[in-house]
């Protein structure tokens, strides 16, 4: 890896109650570029990614110990402004879920928290994001309309340009395609291509041929650990590890 | 094959009828009050019943203003309390409180709503009366005989603190997790995440609460009948007494039917109180089909 990290995990340990969800996380991932996590369901990829903007704090049991670094900046510390390190990572879930609010006030929500007041810049931030995903020419004539009546595929995309909105430096996505249609798939893949120039992503996927369409690395995850980490082709074509050879098996053949 | 069609019509005409059934004895109930009251409306226009307040029976004098105000204080009152109070405790249980005293807590909360009224009463007699006589009114006003209708908003607001609250709960409970996350990851607070998410999701199913909740309260009789004073004034502030439709009724039903048009009188009353909650239910309709347009 001839990048710098720009997360970096050292002795992760994770339980809720006691199931041991991640175990032993040692993990740097590269800035600037698509890192995928692929594993089969229920070994930790959504817990793992919940664990870099800190959305695991408020499970009820739950027990953290290690480190996650971002910019050098451990999130896990006494100190650490939980607000400040969310706000440098974007979420895109699984489905989407616009706020219960216009499709102008989805954008406007973030920078509006962090302190943008003036209407002139939330109106060019809105435009600015929503062009960032396409989404301008199909929405500007009804950006007060409610955000729920746009399509999925649509809903996905706004909910990117809000991530977007509070500028972070890194977009985290679960399996943000999965509820999407081939276009509206290709359309997010697209632009996350294209986001990698500014950003660090983080994705899961249970898709191997989109992990191969649009990451540059590949975590395999299983049962709670790491199993292997390398660059996209390597991990997939040519796995070191037996459990990843067992799991990407259909994908070489 | 067929039968399992004819199975779905039988079920499918049924649900229907049963459905008009349940709203035609709203109506029925609603033409049946005013058919019993048409005497005294035959000698009274409705205007001149419900906006005078001489109560003199035995003259013949019917005014409904101070009874019917006294409904609205006593019932603005007690959701006044309520309200506020039930909002905060249902976000603390759903949002912050641990699980297990949450888990504690609700099933006690729902006891609460199955004590029958008459103990609220007699809990308001010998607990919120001296209460307000001795310790509150005194430094508003000089004087107050405890039975006034912030005693009964009281009396009343613990009465329906359960029903809102276990709703609320139950409605904030709705709200999938992912949305919450969605508002955190922006760098939103947990407080701005529940005020301007998660609150605002909830808004229609909050009001549906509180309106259930208002109509039971203006319906409250035993409870109010005891708390309240029954004086036949309209308030004037919440340290005056007040006779709610509700105690009017409970009181008088059965007694002095002697007095011409007394019946007749009291089946105003009864129309009145039916009235008033379906207005207010209308409304609220209204209210809650605008916020679910909005927020979709
Ligand atoms: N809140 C929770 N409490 C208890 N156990 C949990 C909780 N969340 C997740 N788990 C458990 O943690 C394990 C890992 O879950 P996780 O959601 O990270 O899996 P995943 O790899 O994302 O799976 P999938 O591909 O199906 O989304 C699972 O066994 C799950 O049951
Ligand atoms: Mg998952």
């Amino acid at each position: 890896m001839t990048q710098t990290p720009h997360i970096s995990v050292k002795d992760l340990n994770v339980h809720i109650g006691d199931n041991h969800l991640l175990k032993n996380i040692n993990i740097n991932i590269p800035d600037k570029s698509v890192t995928s996590i692929i594993g089969p369901s229920g070994c930790g990829k959504t817990t793992l990614l919940k664990s870099f903007n800190r959305l695991l704090d408020d499970i009820p049991g739950v027990n953290i110990s290690g480190s996650v670094l971002v910019d050098g900046e451990n999130i896990y510390n006494a100190q650490a402004e939980v607000t400040h390190i969310r706000k440098k990572m974007g979420l895109l879930a699984q489905r989407p879920f616009p706020l219960p609010m216009s499709i102008y006030d989805n954008i406007a929500y973030g920078p509006r928290i962090h302190g943008t007041k003036s209407k002139k810049e939330l109106n060019e931030l809105v435009q600015h994001y929503l062009q960032a995903v396409g989404l301008w020419e199909e929405v500007k004539n009804r950006l007060n309309g409610s955000a729920t009546a746009l399509s999925i595929g649509q809903q996905q995309r706004l909910c990117l340009a809000r991530g977007l909105a509070v500028e972070p430096e890194i977009i985290l996505g679960d399996e943000s395609t999965s509820a999407l249609d081939p276009i509206s798939t290709k359309t997010i893949e697209d632009l996350l291509i294209k986001l990698k120039e500014n950003y660090t992503i983080v994705l899961v996927t249970h898709i191997l041929r989109q992990a191969r369409r649009v990451s540059d690395y590949i975590i395999f995850v299983y049962m709670g650990q790491i199993i292997e980490f390398g660059p996209t082709e390597e991990v997939l074509l040519n796995p070191k590890e037996e459990l990843t050879k067992e799991y990407v098996k259909g994908f070489i053949s | 094959m067929k039968i399992r069609l004819i199975k779905d019509k039988v079920i499918g005409t049924g649900m229907l009828t049963f459905s008009i059934l349940a709203v035609s004895m709203v109506l029925l109930i609603g033409i049946g009050l005013y058919w019993r009251s048409l005497p005294i409306l035959q000698h009274h226009s409705i205007w001149e019943l419900i906006s005078s307040s001489t109560w003199r029976p035995l003259k013949g004098e019917f005014g409904f203003l101070s009874f019917i105000m006294g409904t609205l204080w006593v019932t603005g009152m007690s959701i006044a309390i309520a309200v506020p109070l039930c909002l905060l405790v249902a976000i603390y249980l759903s949002e912050y409180a641990p699980i297990r005293f949450k888990n504690f807590f609700l099933p006690l909360v729902n006891i609460l709503a199955g004590i029958p009224p008459v103990i609220y009463g007699v809990w308001g007699v010998f607990f919120i009366v001296p209460l307000v006589q001795h310790y509150i009114a005194p430094s508003f006003v000089d004087f107050s005989t405890g039975f006034t209708v912030l005693s009964g908003g009281i009396v009343l607001a613990v009465m329906i603190f359960p029903l809102i609250v276990s709703i609320i709960v139950e409605v904030l409970q709705t709200i999938p997790k992912e949305l919450k996350e969605a508002s955190l990851s922006l760098g939103a607070t947990k407080w701005e995440t529940i005020k301007k998410v998660i609150l605002k999701k909830a808004m229609p199913g909050i009001i549906a609460a509180i309106v259930l909740a208002i109509s039971r309260a203006f319906g409250e009789t035993i409870a109010v009948l005891m708390v309240c004073g029954n004086v036949p004034i309209s308030p004037k502030s919440i340290f005056d007494p007040a006779y709610p439709l509700p105690a009017l009724l409970a009181n008088n039903f059965g007694e002095m039917m002697s007095v011409p048009l007394y019946d007749a009188a009291l089946m105003f009353s009864a129309f009145s109180l039916f009235v008033i909650i379906l207005i207010f239910n209308i409304i609220s309709r209204v209210i809650l089909q605008k916020i679910e347009v909005k927020n979709a």
